[in-house]
């Protein structure tokens, strides 16, 4: 036990690597990437899958042999979600739009991850291993229900002569519902988790995680949004009309159990762990802006003179200092965070605390860099104008910043979602 | 690695802190402010913790390693009990710790032991100069070499306890840099004003205007000896002393407030129930723990010697003084009235929140 911001050695390694990374196959396509919307980045895609394959990096492929434990050597603490928020931080730093494409399941995966079985896990998150990069998405927004997650129409019954789910509703905004659900010579095939109910009668103790398989008749993306910012990012709508899967799709207790919500509980886990990732890569979005806006100071001759008292500096000054004090505050907010998740210590809080202020920082520092750049900022000459409209959906994805505020407040206050509606 | 869990040590010293904290300094605390003084054995029992002891070495007569990291822990702690009693209890770590930062060996040998192994007493600095562009780093209150000596011109501001102190470390522009100097309170032009300085809160703090006229100080008592000091971990040190108190003020309007408004009812429900109070905790708690976190890296960094540790203490230091007004503005609000009325403790914490980006030489760790 102690206080210390040492970065892990691996992670300092990792870093070193996936900012070439960033450099050389981000930055280099990121304005063609946004000018094109939907245009898809194989040359990133194919790398990161080969490179998350012979590491093991970032994936939620199961690990098929543990080597050996060696019971003499001290055991290291975890850190894995430790990594994992570096190295969404430092891709997003390159181009966040393009860090949304990165194969290797997404939030599908997660909700995988966080809900399945053992056998579940074995047969939907063995391909991500595989030769070819495969996505998945999760699909829970639709157009009645966003942060409202009770209000979800999406309904699945069991049909008993078949011994299959049947499943209707409308999914929107699904972060790589394309790539997922859309044949493509160059991917694998995919999946989406649908988020629907057993029983509506029930309300969220009734709601489930459904995978549906890529090609499953009635399962199809009937639209693409067009974007502010992350345009690399295909975002779906899904229509689901009668579509079926067989029965050992559904993710946790097919049986409503009215009295507890652990259905629902199962995908809000999902975003418990994955709150700090989103909030990572907002960061990376404003440590990108903040570092442009520094370096053309620096090229005009503007000095940021640190130590001063507060009101003996200029207006540019305070305006860069309050920058940096937003940037690296959230971002130790995001490493206590995911710090907490590798410990396996509860950390429903924190992660909503981080989100609350990641979603506050990156939009007012991308903003401010704007403002401070003048005519710079505003030209897409430069990418810092694509960084402020890519930083914005920060605060929305992944819970809206109110949402969070919801969630952080009913924790401090010890209060059920009933008391503080 | 990163960890962000106290050791063994820390935590039994928070503990104890946090003890003396809600159990002396809390209820001590609003009367102190209003009748402006804080009883002795408050003061003394705050001492007696050891917190300053334990950052110096047994070679000068304490019992530990210094810890910047410990020390913002300790002084969140103690200042979510009080902030004129926190800097009270610590107003010897002023000359001490500069000493045990940047003196020479001799220096330490000869001034450190015996403040730390005796009972509270009010060893101090004389930082602050009152004029509205004073800078810790083009101080008006000059030094110049002279003889075997330097002759110290000038006025201070705002220096705790200085008509009772024993002896006082004061700054002074030396050709350009800010220099300690280790002043006696029998120095000839020393002169202390009678009357205590008016200051928005800290009544409980007796602050003084302290001129020097020609005060001749001999040259072993510059501060680091004839070569000098850096001045930058002195004043880094007392910046984190600042971002770490403001955490703990914060924390008791925070703390207060969140538990007022689980109780005020209003159109049939707790006021915490809205979410226009809901979210301004929320936004409360979350800037609190952001700027927390900067200090304690700060400080570690303080700790491991790191290169921008300066000036990550600047900027956890100015951050705080931000957080701090935010967080005491709202607890106000969240009262409402009450909020108003120096019946509760809230508005003190909102003076003192002002006055944390100010008061910088008030407290050092």
């Amino acid at each position: 036990m102690c206080i210390e911001f040492e970065t892990p050695k691996p992670i300092a390694q990792q870093q070193y690597v996936l900012k070439t990374v960033a450099e050389n196959m981000m930055r280099s396509v990121s304005r063609e990437m946004d000018e094109n919307e939907h245009a898809v980045p194989y040359g990133y895609i194919e790398f990161m899958h080969a490179a998350m394959k012979a590491t093991g990096a970032g994936s939620l492929a199961p690990k098929s042999e543990k080597k050996e434990e060696d019971l003499n050597k001290p055991k290291r603490p975890p850190i894995g979600y430790q990594m994992l928020a570096h190295m969404l931080e430092m891709l997003s730093w390159g181009d966040v739009g393009m860090y949304l494409v990165t194969p290797g399941g997404g939030l599908g995966a997660a909700a995988v991850e966080a809900a399945a079985t053992p056998e579940q896990k074995q047969k939907f998150l063995a391909r991500f291993g595989e030769e070819k990069p495969t996505f998945a998405a999760m699909c829970m927004t639709e157009p009645g229900a966003g942060s409202d997650t009770s209000a979800i129409k999406t309904n699945a019954y069991l049909d008993e002569k078949t011994n299959e789910w049947v499943i209707n509703g409308e999914k929107i905004f699904v972060t790589a519902g394309h790539k997922s659900m859309v044949p493509d010579e160059c991917f694998g095939k995919g999946f989406i988790v649908v988020w629907a109910s057993i029983d509506p009668s029930a309300g969220r103790a009734g709601m489930r995680g459904f995978v549906i398989e890529q090609g499953t008749p009635g399962a199809t993306v009937t639209k693409l949004e067009h974007k502010m910012g992350i345009r690399a990012s295909d975002t779906a709508a899904i229509s689901l009309i009668d579509a079926r899967v067989p029965y050992d799709h559904v993710l946790g207790n097919p049986t409503v159990e009215k009295q507890t919500e652990k259905g629902f509980k199962k995908a809000m886990a999902t975003f418990d762990a994955t709150r700090p990732l989103v909030a990572a890569t907002g960061i990376g979005v404003a440590r990108a802006s903040l570092e442009f806006v520094k370096e053309k100071l620096a090229e005009n001759g503007i000095e940021i003179r640190y130590g001063l008292p507060r009101n003996k500096l200029t207006s540019i000054e305070r305006d860069v200092i309050d920058m940096e004090i937003m940037l690296r505050s959230s971002w130790l907010m995001v490493i206590k965070a995911v710090w907490m998740a590798d410990n396996g210590k509860p950390n429903a809080l924190e992660s909503s605390m981080c989100k609350v202020k990641a979603g506050d920082v990156t939009t007012k520092i991308t903003q401010k860099a704007v403002e401070l750049m003048g005519p710079l900022g505003y030209s897409r000459e430069f990418l810092l104008e694509k960084w402020f409209r890519d930083a914005k959906i920060t605060d929305i994805y992944e819970g809206t910043g109110q949402i969070n505020r919801l969630v952080v407040a009913r924790q401090i206050l010890g209060y059920s979602g009933r008391e503080l509606r | 690695m990163y960890s962000f869990e106290p050791n063994e040590e820390q935590q039994m010293l928070l503990e104890a802190v946090g003890r003396f904290a809600a159990n002396d300094l809390r209820p001590a605390g609003h009367d102190a402010e209003e009748e402006g003084t804080l009883p002795k054995k408050v003061v003394s029992k705050g001492w007696e913790l050891g917190v300053l002891q334990a950052s110096v070495p047994e070679a000068y007569g304490g019992f530990g390693e210094r810890s910047a990291v410990t020390g913002v822990l300790a002084l969140e702690e103690m200042a979510f009990g009080d902030l004129a009693g926190t800097l009270a209890v610590n107003v010897p770590s002023l000359f001490v710790t500069p000493i045990l930062l940047v003196g020479s060996e001799e220096q330490k040998k000869e001034f450190i032991p015996p403040v730390i192994e005796m009972d509270w007493q009010p060893y101090t600095a004389a930082l602050i100069e009152y004029a509205l562009d004073f800078d810790p780093l083009e101080l008006k209150t000059f030094a110049k070499a002279e003889g075997d000596g330097y002759i110290l011109t000038g006025e201070k501001a705002f220096v705790p306890f200085a008509r009772e102190a024993e002896a006082m470390l004061v700054y002074a522009n030396l050709d350009g840099n800010t220099q300690g100097f280790i002043v006696p309170k029998t120095a000839a032009g020393l002169t202390v004003r009678s009357e205590a300085e008016k200051l928005m809160s800290l009544n409980a703090l007796p602050t003084y205007r302290v001129s020097f006229e020609g005060v001749k100080v001999p040259k072993g008592n510059r501060l680091g000896g004839e070569a000098g000091h850096d001045f930058q971990p002195v004043l880094a040190s007392m910046r984190l002393a600042l971002a770490a108190m403001a955490v703990g003020v914060a924390r008791a309007a925070f703390e207060y407030s969140r538990d007022y408004a689980k109780e005020r009812e209003a159109f049939g429900v707790k006021i915490a129930q809205k979410q226009a109070i809901a979210f301004m905790l929320a936004e409360m708690a979350t800037e609190i723990e952001a700027i927390r976190m900067l200090t304690w890296e700060a400080a570690w960094k303080m700790d491991t010697g790191a290169e921008d540790a300066f000036k990550d203490a600047y900027l956890a230091a100015v951050g705080a003084a931000d957080m701090v007004m935010m967080v005491t503005d709202r607890a106000v609000q969240i009262l409402g009235g009450y909020g108003y009325i120096r019946e509760y403790p809230v508005e003190m914490w909102m003076r003192n929140g002002r006055g944390l980006a100010t008061l910088v030489g008030l407290a050092i760790l």
